[in-house]
């Protein structure tokens, strides 16, 4: 039990996939313009890490130990379906739920955070209930880090900024910001 | 005649990728690896050269197998060719480097997902010779190497002291750590689209007071 806590809060706050791994950065600095925009998206991203989580055990246990050459090939193909398949089940069943994630998933289908998920926790040796506890402590740090910056960027707006640092590199430079307060974390367990 | 323009249009599809068309700082694609593996000049170099290599490759077969790939799947079909040659490089720079390739890890794996190769795939070789798609290739993954460079250099220099792990400065230097981290990586990418902002509004200013 104290391990599966370790593996969530290590993924939510110490190794948080955007601001310490750099994982999926496209839409963190795409789609954050938006408090609200920016939440969905995160929940998008926990629904997908779960349906990762899951074909990338299977994968692991079923195919890949007959095959270790085939891991990014068919992780991708695997990943980018089941995704689909889950999306028109999701249209079908609850509309509501698909009207508020639906314009996302195929965007992040397969960005870097989801096939990252799959490599690390492969790489790691995670089991099924590890590797699902892990999905949502990471997917869960991808939206604590959008909706934060996400604010963030709302404030700005407001503000009278010189022309000369407006766009990415101001988000740049307040992601670098955030990255370092989400390194006091790594303190949390040390004691 | 035709063959001068033939002669200035390759040129130019080589060309645009370093500067006007740069990946990382004009398109700002391929971000994941730009900041996750510069901390060293070294590791901005092989992921860059892995990266070129997975490029030109993908690009060649891309633009040669352009009339048989159906257009409804050739999305799934790029994504294919891509994975393949990435396999290629994880397991071939596995032998050639064991350290570097540790050292890059997952992130050699994550080249699959580097917008930056789809978007080429999809926006040129898809469209053009194979000729065209290997210089647009070589110009695109020219441009993304020379980012890598100019955000690593300045961030082993200041983080560790070294360049290519040989130590430039004496015993009393202090190295400022946070370079080397993460956030350090987010800082460097800002301030140098910072500086470039700067520099194309300075040109602007001047060019307008040159018309007036």
């Amino acid at each position: 039990m104290d391990n599966l806590i370790w593996i969530f809060v290590s993924a939510l706050l110490i190794n948080n996939f955007t601001l310490s791994y750099f994982l999926g950065l496209c839409p963190f600095l795409g789609v954050s313009g938006k408090l609200d925009t920016a939440f969905r998206l995160g929940l998008a991203n926990i629904f997908v890490m779960l349906i990762t989580a899951l074909s990338a055990y299977a994968l692991n246990t079923w195919v890949l130990v007959y095959a270790p050459y085939l891991r990014l090939i068919s992780f991708i193909i695997v990943i980018a379906s089941s995704v689909q398949f889950v999306e028109m089940a999701l249209k079908k069943l609850s509309p509501d739920l698909f009207k508020a994630l639906g314009i996302f998933l195929p965007l992040i289908t397969t960005n870097c955070a989801i096939l990252g998920l799959a490599l690390f926790s492969t790489n790691k040796g995670y089991g099924f209930v590890e590797g699902m506890i892990y999905a949502l402590g990471a997917g869960g740090g991808v939206t604590l880090a959008l909706v934060l910056f996400a604010g963030i960027r709302e404030e700005t707006r407001i503000l009278n900024i010189p022309n000369v640092i407006k766009g990415t590199a101001l988000n740049l430079i307040i992601a670098g910001i955030m990255s370092m307060a989400f390194m006091g974390f790594a303190g949390l367990f040390s004691s | 005649m035709s063959e001068l323009v033939e002669k200035s249009r390759s040129s130019e599809e080589f060309l645009k990728g370093l500067w006007k068309e740069n990946p990382v700082f004009v398109a700002v694609l391929g971000m994941c690896p730009a900041l996750a593996v510069t901390n060293t000049a070294m590791n901005g170099l092989a992921m860059g050269l892995a990266t070129t290599f997975v490029l030109l490759s993908s690009s060649i077969l891309v633009s040669s197998l352009k009339s048989v790939i159906p257009k409804q799947v050739r999305i799934t079909a790029y994504v294919i060719i891509i994975a393949t040659f990435v396999t290629v490089v994880d397991f071939g720079l596995a032998a050639i480097s064991p350290a570097i390739h540790k050292e890059l890890g997952a992130f050699i794996a994550l080249i699959v997902v580097n917008c930056l190769i789809l978007g080429r795939q999809e926006a040129f070789a898809s469209k053009n010779t194979i000729g065209l798609s290997v210089l647009d290739a070589l110009g695109m993954s020219a441009g993304f190497t020379f980012a890598m460079l100019c955000i690593s250099i300045p961030r082993e220099i200041l983080g560790s002291g070294t360049l290519f792990n040989m130590p430039l400065f004496g015993e009393s230097f202090e190295p400022w750590v946070i370079m080397i981290l993460p956030p350090g990586g987010f800082f460097m990418l800002g301030f140098l689209l910072l500086g470039f902002n700067w520099y194309a509004q300075k040109r602007k200013e001047r060019n307008l007071i040159k018309q007036n």
